[in-house]
């Protein structure tokens, strides 16, 4: 089967963020993601669970996309004007999808 | 005083204190136990709508009068005003920053909900009546402290990366608690007591045990931030977090004299100035104030002040303001 080359975008941000995310990366062209919550983890702030939060500010989400390579570069900066003051990890890893004009 | 000693130590083995002590201890002593983040929102959302159903139908029942306005005005000016006295309180007792401390600030000016909750409760059982407007006192106490805070960090010259644009305010006014709150205060109101008697084995029959297994919740997520926070904080901070409810309160006092309120509506608007927020005001410094640490200001209203308001705080407002306001 033919598959085509695209990249996987992969944003943990603070849930307080998260509409501000989305925002940005629709303003910058992506026509599909998906928002996943997330448990727990580690990272510098140190420690949390989903478990323990009572706030909606306290907690994370991961919002993930797939695009073609050559608009990787817009969205990236459009994502990390939201991100870089605050706490998240932003990935970018090869994917191949079956069907491109999707992305 | 005899009076106020007996009234705390009954408060404190009423089963409201006991479950929130429980979750605490269970948190504390690493325990698994949990409550399901779904079932911890949905008690959330029934003991909001429930507070402000009653609260409406109360005004209903008693009629719009010129207090309540003044009440309104009255605690809008708190909540501008208590974070400048806990920004000028934490310079001294503490070393945080420019932002750590207006964050935490604005924390002391914005409301517990929950702590409210608990004091209607308390009144309750006590058979102290209180002015059914209070829950709206409480709404518009949530957000003018943030702005406090944003004013405290833009004149002391604090930098801060964070975002204060049109969807921040529209995410403080129009935040869930605030729009359930509101709503079902209004919902209260025009229905009145024929709507409140439709919905009592509802919302009057089962609120104390759900109050008891939230609070058990909270004792959970309190103790579990303690313990993650462990040598974050100083004594100095600490005693802030028991300071600044007793001058919060006694600021409360001064306000509910002034506007005429009642012995329980008093004791409401003391527990509103000395509670700290912990879940409107952290999700909007996330977004304004990215730079605060949420270890300083969420352990310090909810590992510290919480549990003192539910303790020590609530009988004492309740003592003071049956001795000093006039039924």
């Amino acid at each position: 089967m033919e598959t085509h080359k695209a990249k996987r975008v992969e944003i943990i941000i603070e849930s307080a963020l998260e509409s501000r995310l989305t925002d940005a990366m629709r303003k910058a062209g992506v026509t599909g993601y998906t928002v996943l919550p997330v448990k727990g983890g580690s990272g510098r702030s140190g420690e949390w669970s989903r478990s323990g939060q009572v706030s909606r500010g306290s907690g994370m989400s991961s919002v993930v996309c797939l695009i073609k390579p050559e608009r990787l570069d817009e969205l990236l900066d459009a994502a990390f004007a939201v991100v870089k003051p605050h706490i998240g990890v932003v990935s970018i890893t090869d994917a191949e999808v079956l069907r491109a004009e999707r992305f | 005083m005899t009076e106020i000693l007996e009234l705390a130590a009954g408060n404190l083995i009423s089963p409201i204190i006991l479950s929130f002590v429980l979750g605490l201890t269970a948190a504390l002593a690493r325990s698994d136990l949990t409550i399901p983040e779904a079932v911890a929102k949905g008690m959330s959302i029934y003991l909001l709508f429930a507070i402000g159903f009653k609260g409406g139908a109360g005004v209903a029942a008693h009629g719009v009068d010129t207090t309540l306005v003044l009440t309104l005005v009255v605690a809008t000016i708190l909540s501008f005003g208590l974070p400048f006295i806990g920004y000028a309180l934490l310079s001294v007792m503490s070393r945080f920053d420019t932002i750590d401390k207006a964050a935490v600030a604005a924390h002391y000016g914005s409301i517990s909900i929950v702590t409210f909750v608990a004091a209607t409760s308390v009144l309750q059982a006590q058979g102290i009546a209180s002015e059914g407007y209070m829950v709206a006192a409480a709404a518009v106490m949530e957000a003018p402290a943030i702005l406090s805070a944003l004013f405290i960090v833009a004149r002391t010259g604090g930098q801060s990366s964070g975002t204060v644009d049109a969807g921040l305010y529209r995410e403080i006014l129009l935040n869930g608690s605030i729009v359930l709150l509101v709503g079902s205060f209004l919902i209260g109101a025009v229905t009145g007591e024929d709507g409140l008697d439709t919905i009592a084995p509802f919302i009057i029959a089962p609120f104390q045990g759900v109050l008891c297994l939230f609070l058990l919740d909270m004792g959970l997520v309190a103790g579990r931030g303690l313990r993650e926070s462990r040598g974050e904080l100083g004594l100095g901070p600490v005693a802030f977090g028991m300071l600044m409810p007793l001058i919060g309160s006694a600021f409360g006092l001064i306000g509910a004299l002034l506007v005429g309120l009642s012995p329980g509506g008093a004791a409401l608007l003391m527990t509103l100035s000395a509670s700290a927020s912990y879940i409107a005001v952290p999700a909007a410094m996330r977004v304004a104030l990215p730079e605060a640490k949420p270890s300083i200001y969420l352990t310090l209203s909810l590992g510290v002040t919480f549990p003192f308001n539910l303790t020590v705080g609530i009988p004492l407002y309740t003592a003071l303001s049956t001795a000093l306001v006039g039924g």
